[in-house]
């Protein structure tokens, strides 16, 4: 395993990334970005097996799905960071010509992504796709996606939810990032998501919660035990409790910062709390 | 005019399903995926030969068009098979993200398309599709008018690297293309060559336009009938060479005027040689219940109606 140290350099790097990025063009998602930055740092980084470089069809490695895809900017720096791409690159988010779109694309041809998204509700079909075919290549690697709680409203969901159990697509580890917010406000307050677990169950999957969802060793565990639980007939969810703006105080505890970026000072605030670690592209 | 010989009527979905037989043993990377229409789609024999490779969605479209986009990551070639309405309206966003967008080599295969669709009426009936799918960028639209010719688009599709939506439908109707037909993509087919008139049909009303000309040629009008099986990419050289022998065009399609093919011909022709053009088409209506010739007749989509268009568009020379 990776020195803890190490990894947490790369969260605060990636911090540093994700508040720049949206300052720069002042748009984008850092809310949802910020918590999610432990779980795509530790994903990349210690749990997912690999290859060298980037094919589409990633054969032989595992694969991840992005599909609450408004959290591209920590999509994107961990991307980076992990050497998919240049760093600079980071530069060009959200800019007129640049392969970093305001949602993840794979039409401007920007290695690590693999499907489009951004309209909710997408991502876990299309990992379950990739799972399927994984199978029928006899390719013993897994899947792996992420989406929003507030995205669970979407029904398309509940198809994929139900058919993944269903059938039985033991390869795929669905994550769920509950930190209970979405752009109207509090999830419970919008449309109330019950209880996700028991919800997930229901379905047949198997399921852990994982309580410190921004402490990146009890990531990495619950990623861990997730894998463990693999092969085992049964699709896997992770529900990661996560706050929002995580690492930046005045973007906690609040979905103020679901889409919209910092002012000047905010940014310096921001920074002077997340020091450089890796070096700023 | 070029005569053409009913070998016996046939659906065009049972093309599709013969050639998905076909697939079956010939492209290990082909799957299928259906929503709960299994019999209607005819592919149980593709089921029958390769379980592993066939995937039940349940009445889940949406699902299936993501986990077809999905499957296409490690090199399958999926066809995902249901009704027409609900496999393009229904899942418009799923297929423009996850598949069109993302450039994804799925296969959106799609009967019942049209009023022929018959007694479930306009629920079922869709006659926006070509539209939808057509302005979707990189999409390949195609629309067969056979079983001989479903099953070689099927085939052809297959080979290419691309989305596709193929459109076909559920009556049995005259099959009429040679059985060995090579189909490409994008080249409209020339059945009979005229000079008064250009006939551009697809799907269903292929058929009806040479019946139509047929007429016509006794009445002393000749009539050029294209055959546009692919809407887009459009094949706009066969258009254009056409009508500057004949000078006005009929266009005739199972489909709103709003949208389809009608529409690609009058863009064409707007821009490189304004001509008259009359539309054989719905318009701008939904569906509803009856036999398949009834509602043919009663939403002027057969060669009575293309006979007719064709003598109003002679006068507008």
């Amino acid at each position: 395993m990776a020195k803890l140290d190490d990894l947490q350099d790369i969260v605060v790097q990636t911090r540093r990334d994700i508040l720049r990025m949206v300052h720069k063009v002042n748009s984008g998602h850092p809310g949802g970005s910020l918590g999610c930055t432990e779980f795509l740092v530790a994903l990349y980084n210690e749990v997912m097996d690999l290859k060298e470089g980037f094919d589409m069809d990633g054969k032989d490695e595992d694969l991840f799905f992005l599909s609450n895809g408004h959290i591209s900017p920590v999509f994107y720096s961990v991307l980076a960071r992990k050497g998919y791409f240049p760093v600079e690159e980071l530069n060009t988010f959200r800019l007129l010509d640049s392969r970093l779109q305001g949602h993840p694309t794979t039409h401007e041809g920007l290695p690590g992504v693999r499907v489009a998204s951004g309209s909710l509700g997408q991502g876990m079909s299309v990992a379950i796709g990739a799972a399927l075919a994984k199978k029928l290549n006899g390719d013993d690697k897994l899947v792996y996606s992420l989406h929003g709680d507030g995205e669970l409203q979407e029904g398309q969901n509940w198809e994929a939810i139900m058919y993944a159990a269903g059938n039985k697509v033991d390869n795929l580890i669905s994550t769920i990032d509950r930190n209970g917010q979405q752009i109207d406000g509090p999830t419970e307050e919008v449309l109330p998501l019950g209880n996700l677990k028991e919800k997930f169950e229901v379905f047949g999957w198997d399921v852990l919660e994982v309580a410190e969802g921004n402490n990146l060793e009890a990531v990495i565990n619950g990623l861990k035990e997730a894998k463990s639980r693999t092969g085992k007939g049964k699709p896997v969810c992770i529900i990661l409790d996560t706050m929002m703006g995580n690492g930046v105080d005045f973007m906690m505890h609040t979905h103020a910062w679901h889409g919209k970026a910092p002012s000047d000072e905010q940014l310096e605030n921001a920074l002077g709390q997340n020091p450089e670690t890796l070096g700023d592209y | 005019m070029t005569k053409y010989i009913d070998q016996g009527k046939n659906d065009t979905r049972s093309g599709y399903g013969e050639a998905m037989t076909e697939l079956g043993r010939t492209n290990p990377n082909v799957v299928a995926l259906c929503a709960d229409l299994v019999g209607s789609l005819k592919i149980q024999p593709f089921i029958d030969e390769n379980p592993e490779r066939f995937f039940q969605i349940g009445i889940a479209e949406a699902n299936m068009m993501g986990i077809a986009a999905g499957l296409t990551i490690g090199g399958k070639i999926p066809f995902a098979s249901t009704f027409a309405n609900f496999a393009t309206g229904r899942v418009y966003d799923q297929i423009r993200q996850s598949i069109a967008y993302s450039n994804k080599n799925v296969k959106i295969c799609a009967s019942h398309a049209g009023v022929t669709l018959g007694e479930d009426g306009a629920t079922h009936q869709i006659l926006e599709d070509i539209g939808m799918m057509k302005m979707l960028p990189g999409m390949t639209v195609i629309n067969p008018c056979d079983f001989n010719q479903t099953k070689a688009a099927t085939l052809a599709i297959a080979e290419y690297d691309g989305p596709v939506y193929l459109r076909f439908g559920r009556p049995k109707v005259a099959n009429f293309t040679p059985v060995d037909q090579k189909f490409e993509i994008g080249k409209a087919v020339m059945l009979s060559e005229g000079t008064d008139v250009t006939i551009v049909a697809t799907g269903h009303l292929v058929w009806e336009a040479l019946i139509a000309a047929e007429r016509l040629e006794e009445q002393g009008i000749s009539a050029e009938v294209i055959n546009f099986h692919t809407i887009k990419p459009f094949d706009e050289e066969a258009l254009l060479k056409s009508v500057k022998k004949t000078g006005c065009v009929v266009s005739a399609e199972e489909h709103n005027f709003l949208g389809g093919l009608g529409e690609s011909v009058a863009r064409t022709l707007t821009v490189h040689n304004p001509t008259p053009q009359e539309f054989v088409a719905t318009q701008d209506t939904f569906g509803e219940s009856g036999t398949p010739d009834q509602l043919m007749e009663k939403y002027g989509l057969n060669n009575k109606a293309i006979e007719k268009a064709v003598l109003k568009v002679l006068k507008r020379k």
